[in-house]
């Protein structure tokens, strides 16, 4: 199955990891990806922050990009990229603004495209080639953090459940780990603050950090580079905020898959975490008893 | 809707643009406060996010002004929890999109947003002569606007062992056409401050 790819930028720099892992396990699922050519930045969270033509044209390029390529469909396994391009294009449904918008972007675009994203994609393969191939089951207690992209707006994203999806957790499940229930699936991490505003970030992500640790999770698993820098990258500055140092570590769902698929650790970045991966070896941890502790949002 | 914001807004009042640019009527909001209940950043802003609707919905000058002079605006990290639970489904996270954009055209940025200004505007500086980010051009970029030397030197070298910081830009075959993206939308606006 060929599928366009937008990496995006984080994918080649600060989480190249997320990249590595998501390009080590897609020919061994039968995807087979193909960049959309010339592809450039979505604007991210500075261009629809400062003005609302340039956040669409920006992915209006992208778009007319992969559309004269020949796409039907494109993955952006970053879930930031993924809702940037998913918000233009389905702004760029209005005909008058598609017009003008792909005049500024000198790239005529149609509106053909679909973008989709990392567990769409992956979903259509679990209940068949993934569970063929799981070679090491991925014992572990993981609490599944969808952050806000992936499923909100729901009217734009048409994904999941916008408050408690499940798609993660089924995945999960299929490469052996056990999902927990928790609070903070879809809280936001901070996301774009993680610079200009890092003590926020430390007191959103510490409190995702402290739920999912607190209900027994031995790792976060994430689908957005936002999420898994502002938890992982960011841990001082949580560890600051909290008083407490949590020692989880934060995997890219590709990284998870990758390890049940039998990859190699190097192969999926594992050691580009500055949290260190250190997973006990395939022992479901035993349940730990929930502490009472009041709900993370007492500060709030 | 969907007309060009800065020909229709500046004499009209602030809820009527947002009805004009985004097609959001601010009317809609019966002010039930569930966005402010569920806004992660509600306990850090001067208005919670209804009441920046409200200020909207009384439609005087000087409520405007407070709109867009608030703190708030800029703390909005659009989450999209608020417009997933608003019962009239307004989309407030495109409303504030919206006055983020005039407080900035009309210079009315609050002065605690300036790092979150600071780093929007080194994002942008980052990527509109490559065409992609930049990273260490941003950190770069930040530090300059912001005036905080030393934040993140503890990041940086971490990120440099792990390989994730690529000190040379990628630079793509269609970095004209996004200068000229840039040049055509946002303009020289971003180097006014």
């Amino acid at each position: 199955m060929k599928l366009g790819y937008y990496p995006g930028c984080s994918l080649l720099g600060s989480s190249r990891e997320y990249g590595e892992s998501f390009c080590a396990i897609a020919p061994r699922l039968g995807l087979e990806l193909q960049e959309v050519p010339d592809w450039n930045c979505c604007g991210a969270s500075a261009a629809h922050n400062l003005n609302r033509e340039l956040s669409l044209a920006l992915p209006a390029r992208v778009l007319g990009l992969a559309e004269r390529a020949g796409f039907a469909e494109v993955v952006a396994p970053c879930s930031a990229c993924y809702s940037r391009l998913a918000v233009a294009n389905h702004e760029l449904q209005d005909e008058t603004l598609r017009r003008r918008i792909s005049e500024i972007a000198e790239v005529e675009y149609r509106g053909t495209v679909r973008i989709v994203n990392v567990l769409e994609v992956l979903a259509r393969f679990a209940s068949d080639s993934l569970a063929r191939k799981v070679v090491e089951p991925f014992k572990h207690r993981v609490a599944c953090y969808y952050g806000c992209y992936l499923v909100r707006p729901p009217k734009i994203t048409k994904f999941d459940r916008p408050e408690d999806p499940q798609s993660m957790d089924e995945l999960m499940k299929v490469i052996g780990a056990e999902p927990i229930d928790w609070a903070f699936k879809t809280e936001c991490c901070g996301a774009g603050f993680s610079v200009s505003r890092t003590d926020l970030v430390a007191k959103l992500s510490g409190k995702i950090l402290n739920d999912a640790v607190r209900r027994g999770a031995e790792a976060i698993i994430v689908a957005c580079p936002m999420c898994q820098v502002n938890l992982d990258l960011r841990r001082d500055a949580i560890t600051g905020y909290l008083g407490r140092e949590h020692t989880i570590p934060v995997l890219y769902i590709s990284q998870a898959i990758g390890l049940a698929l039998g990859v190699d650790e190097q192969s999926l970045g594992l050691h580009r975490h500055i949290v260190p991966v250190a997973l006990s070896q395939n022992t479901t941890a035993e349940p730990v008893p929930v502490e009472p502790v009041s709900s993370g949002r007492e500060d709030a | 809707m969907h007309g060009n914001a800065h020909e229709v807004v500046d004499d009209i009042r602030l809820g009527a643009a947002v009805k004009e640019v985004t097609g959001e009527s601010v009317a809609d909001c019966y002010q039930c406060g569930k966005c402010s209940a569920g806004c992660p950043l509600a306990a850090e802003m001067d208005y919670p996010p209804s009441q920046i609707l409200r200020l909207l919905q009384l439609g005087m000058p000087e409520y405007d002004e407070q709109a867009l002079r608030s703190h708030s605006i800029w703390l909005c990290l659009t989450c999209e929890m608020c417009v997933c639970r608003c019962p009239k489904e307004v989309d407030l996270p495109k409303v504030m999109e919206f006055l983020r954009e005039e407080s900035f055209r009309r210079g009315m940025v609050n002065p605690k947003a300036r790092d979150i200004l600071a780093f929007h505007k080194a994002f942008l500086d980052a990527i509109r002569h490559t065409g992609r980010l930049y990273e260490v051009g941003l950190i770069g970029s930040y530090k300059m606007r912001s005036f905080h030397m030393l934040q993140d030197m503890l990041a940086a070298p971490k990120l440099l062992l792990r390989g994730k910081l690529k000190l040379l830009p990628h630079r793509i075959e269609g970095r004209d056409a996004v200068s000229r993206i840039f040049r055509r939308t946002i303009g020289k606006k971003d180097d006014s401050e």
